[in-house]
């Protein structure tokens, strides 16, 4: 029997990926759920005050992101691990790092891009400015998938223990620091009216480089948590 | 030529020559760190002179420049003893690497609270989001990880090796944390010593400074190897060496 060709592979992955989070719907709803929830909370939380809300929203609405993303993250390998379906990707011929990001894009997909769509919903509620919203999109479309790639290595390297939540968010919060100041850099200085490129072009260049290593970083990570 | 040295390196990997050594080294060490930090304790707080701007406050800097330095260290002695456990599987770097961990979180919290305790005569605040007291911040986040990931897998050789990983990880981060937050928010005043070059210092207040340093690294030695020599124990509890060692004391 010859391997499959990567691409084949590779769209075989995505594709069973998302047929399973299709079937569990309920699951993507959660941290949309979630997000608008503590979104919520805020104005309840800070007083109704239109500038104070204003303020803080570009960085409300990234925390909130940042934590729904935190909670679905957790499960990413979980039931491939419980079901050996993982054991079976890292004895496949393909490289495993190329399967394992194309099981990180099916994860954004299914997390991160419903937030992204709510995005501008929890802006307006905070009354954010309208010609802010775009940069704000750009910042969430950069940072999220950074997030997406970071975590992975970390969940990787959880994968063989039992209790992994809260270490999880310890782990990731140092990673996830610069991340979190040049996205919400960006917004700010779309706010005040200042230019914005500079921090979006740093996002994107972190991006660039997490895109290349996370995978790796993934398959070593999950190498290591699996042989036992 | 002289083999000696990567041959004494070698047989130095194992547990028990290694176990014997640290035992030797150990009583040394501890001692030459307490000598030197109570002369340096002397110097800084008694013959020292007052800062013409800070006066007595700034005294605190003995203890906390030092302790600074030290958990930048152990965190790069951590990192460069994971790499050696992840490509080379030396159990020995494992234990390395996963003991420094605890000393040097102990010293990134010394510097968080005497930096704290300094700030609030000075800057008139405990705590400020100043770039380096957030990166010192996140420095003790990333010995927390270190700490937690190993404590989480029920093998214990595994959680070292998934730990290591995240050193390593976190060592890639830590200059980009300090850039990104440098360029977020500045207040902290910049360096007075340095290595090349004259230091911006008074030689007064250099030296206790730098015997302090010289003693925290012999307590972070005495430290550590009395750590690695309890985990060595632990972990290879039913190895020959450790029984022998055992009955010794259960006949004494």
């Amino acid at each position: 029997m010859t391997a499959a060709p990567l691409p084949a592979a590779c769209a075989a992955v995505l594709r069973r990926d998302l047929t399973l989070a299709w079937r569990r719907r309920g699951d993507i709803a959660m941290p949309v759920l979630y997000a608008l929830i503590v979104a919520t909370l805020f104005p309840f939380a800070l007083g109704p005050e239109q500038a104070l809300l204003q303020r803080i929203a570009g960085g409300v609405v990234l925390v909130t992101v940042l934590l729904a993303m935190l909670l679905a993250l957790d499960a990413m390998f979980r039931s491939d691990i419980e079901d050996g379906s993982l054991e079976q990707l890292v004895l496949a011929p393909q490289p495993l790092a190329v399967l394992l990001g194309m099981k990180i894009l099916a994860h954004w997909l299914t997390t991160a891009l419903p937030l992204i769509v709510v995005a501008p919903l929890l802006a307006g509620m905070l009354h954010l400015p309208a010609e802010v919203i775009p940069v704000l999109l750009l910042a969430l479309l950069l940072a999220t998938p950074m997030l997406s790639l970071l975590g992975a290595v970390l969940v990787a390297l959880t994968a063989g223990t039992r209790r992994s939540g809260m270490l999880l968010a310890l782990m990731l919060l140092p990673l996830c620091v610069p991340v979190v100041i040049f996205a919400a850099g960006a917004v700010a200085a779309a706010q005040q009216g200042l230019p914005w490129l500079a921090p979006i072009a740093w996002l994107g260049a972190a991006l660039a480089l997490t895109l290349v290593l996370a995978p790796l970083g993934c398959a070593v990570a999950l190498r290591i948590a699996l042989d036992a | 030529m002289s083999d000696w040295i990567p041959l004494w390196l070698h047989k130095l990997g194992s547990p028990p020559v290694f176990y014997r050594f640290a035992g030797a080294l150990r009583p040394w060490m501890l001692a030459l760190a307490l000598l030197l930090g109570a002369v340096a304790l002397y110097g800084g707080l008694v013959l020292a002179p007052a800062d013409y701007q800070q006066g007595d406050a700034y005294r605190i800097i003995f203890i906390h420049v030092p302790s600074a330095w030290m958990s930048l260290f152990i965190y790069g002695v951590m990192a460069v003893a994971s790499f050696i456990a992840l490509v080379w599987r030396i159990k020995l770097a494992e234990v390395v690497a996963m003991e420094s961990a605890p000393v040097g979180a102990c010293f990134t919290f010394i510097t968080l609270v005497t930096g704290s305790l300094w700030g609030k005569p000075m800057w008139g605040t405990w705590w400020t989001w100043d770039a380096r007291l957030t990166s010192e911040l996140v420095l003790l986040f990333l010995y927390l990880g270190v700490i937690g990931l190993y404590h989480a897998f029920e093998d214990r050789r595994q959680g070292a090796r998934a730990a290591a990983f995240l050193a390593i990880v976190g060592i890639i981060n830590v200059p980009i944390v300090h850039f990104s937050v440098n360029w977020w928010n500045t207040l902290h005043q910049g360096s007075t010593v340095r290595i090349l070059g004259p230091s911006k210092m008074s030689g007064d207040m250099l030296w206790p400074l730098l015997t302090m340093m010289a003693a925290t690294k012999f307590y972070y030695l005495a430290s550590l190897f009395g750590r690695i020599r309890a985990d060595l124990l632990a972990m290879e509890s039913g190895k020959d060496w450790v029984r022998q060692i055992a009955a010794r004391e259960e006949a004494r």
